[in-house]
């Protein structure tokens, strides 16, 4: 079967690659582009750790299939630190413990950066629906609500 | 395994592919059928597509408010005039699902999911669908009936009543995990009020039977009377009756028996 072209930015820069009929944008992200920050997790739309934003929206990138973001922009959590500073998530997680084994905090982040480019100022209440669609099984979650309700503080402030 | 991908910018040309190919499945929102494809479903050899502007189309100004297929959840949400839609919006998936999940995809969803759709059978909703015989309106009751077999057709939208206050619709997702998770049961009531009586009362179950299902034996407790404290019982009382849920992980078929009177009666009188 022939390959399918494929062009798309990534993270703000142009990528060109050729993917399989049925390839996930998860894959295309990790096998093709190297981009190895979304991570398989569950494969159904259970888990969230796949996580990145497309035209700035949250969408799982396991149940997308790539060839649908052509031309379009997909942000993932390599694009999120500005040069060599962290982005305020990235920071308030780091200060907040807001990850233990890490493998949810890719999708975390992008959730968190979904809500906080659509609501500067989320309620506790906004946090948690936003992060509704991700699993942490060793946080307990609270450490992640704080972090992120912190970076919102701190933007606010800045 | 490479399947071959078909993109069309018409639903009519969309339609023609899909019925002339038993391998062929529809692509929407993706929450389905890729899902499908990431567990290694062999039976879906070519995926459809259409990117026909009709299948994204909102229209909320009657009495019947009509929902392109492709129409996601968080469309939803964010129509002010689908006000009586967002409960059952917001009870579904987390934001990336809402993102992507649409509602014709819901009709499809197996259990514990589809819960948008439990929704819409309380609304007495018709499905348009495509297939190669030309268009036509099925009642959602009878489309869901016959799922099985529409796998080659196109659901082009979802019809249903807008209802006339703000108590005459209710919805109830009962889930294990909080504040999101998949449905242990999931009842919706429309319950229209003509001169202080019900007129046209509907119910609908969702992980109660193989599909969403309407709980007729509640309706006819309800129809014609006023809710009051003995009809919502005689309700809750009949909510069992014509229901064959299954085991799962969320619960036993038992547990749901003997919660859906329960819930029903809450449903009805209001409580959280």
């Amino acid at each position: 079967m022939s390959k399918i072209p494929l062009q798309f930015r990534h993270n703000g820069r142009d990528v060109a690659i050729f993917v399989d009929g049925g390839t996930n944008l998860l894959v295309a992200l990790r096998e093709l582009i190297g981009d190895l920050t979304p991570k398989f997790g569950c494969g159904q739309g259970g888990c969230g750790t796949c996580s990145v934003l497309i035209d700035g929206e949250l969408h799982l990138s396991c149940l997308t299939l790539a060839e649908t973001v052509a031309g379009r922009s997909v942000e993932t959590l390599d694009g999120m630190k500005q040069g060599p500073n962290l982005h305020p998530l990235q920071r308030a997680f780091a200060d907040h413990f807001a990850a233990q084994c890490g493998y949810c905090t890719p999708g975390m982040l992008m959730a968190a950066k979904a809500l906080l480019d659509r609501n500067p100022a989320p309620s506790r209440a906004d946090v948690v629906e936003a992060i509704s669609g991700n699993i942490c099984r060793c946080t307990g979650y609270e450490p992640i609500i704080n972090a992120i309700l912190a970076a919102a503080g701190g933007r606010a402030s800045a | 395994m490479a399947v071959t991908v078909k993109t069309f910018a018409s639903v009519g040309e969309a339609a023609g592919a899909l019925s002339s190919d038993r391998s062929a499945r529809y692509l929407g929102g993706g929450t389905l059928v890729m899902r499908a494809l990431n567990e290694g479903d062999v039976s879906i050899s070519t995926i459809v597509r259409a990117q026909d502007q009709a299948l994204t189309r909102i229209d909320a100004s009657g009495p019947r408010i009509t929902l392109g297929a492709g129409v996601t959840f968080a469309r939803v949400l964010a129509e002010r005039d689908l006000a009586f839609l967002h409960t059952p919006a917001q009870s579904i998936g987390g934001p990336a699902v809402r993102n992507m999940g649409t509602v014709g995809g819901n009709l499809f969803a197996p259990n514990p999911y589809g819960d948008f759709t439990v929704a819409l059978l309380a609304l007495d909703a018709t499905v348009a669908v495509q297939g190669g015989f030309g268009t036509r309106d099925i009642a959602l009751e009878e489309f869901l009936q016959s799922r099985e077999r529409q796998s080659g057709a196109l659901v082009l939208s979802v019809s249903c009543t807008r209802p006339a206050s703000a108590e005459a619709f209710r919805y109830r997702k009962i889930a294990r995990i909080k504040p999101k998770g998949g449905s242990v049961i999931t009842l919706a009531a429309h319950l229209p009020i003509s001169g202080g009586r019900i007129a046209g009362a509907r119910i609908a179950l969702g992980s109660m039977a193989p599909t969403q299902i309407r709980a007729r034996a509640a309706e006819r407790a309800l129809e014609g009377r006023s809710l009051d404290t003995a009809t919502i019982a005689a309700a809750a009382s009949a909510a069992v009756e014509g229901t064959s849920p299954s085991d799962n992980a969320l619960g036993s078929a038992w547990y749901r028996r003997e919660i859906v009177g329960v819930h029903l009666r809450r449903l009805l009188s209001g409580q959280e």
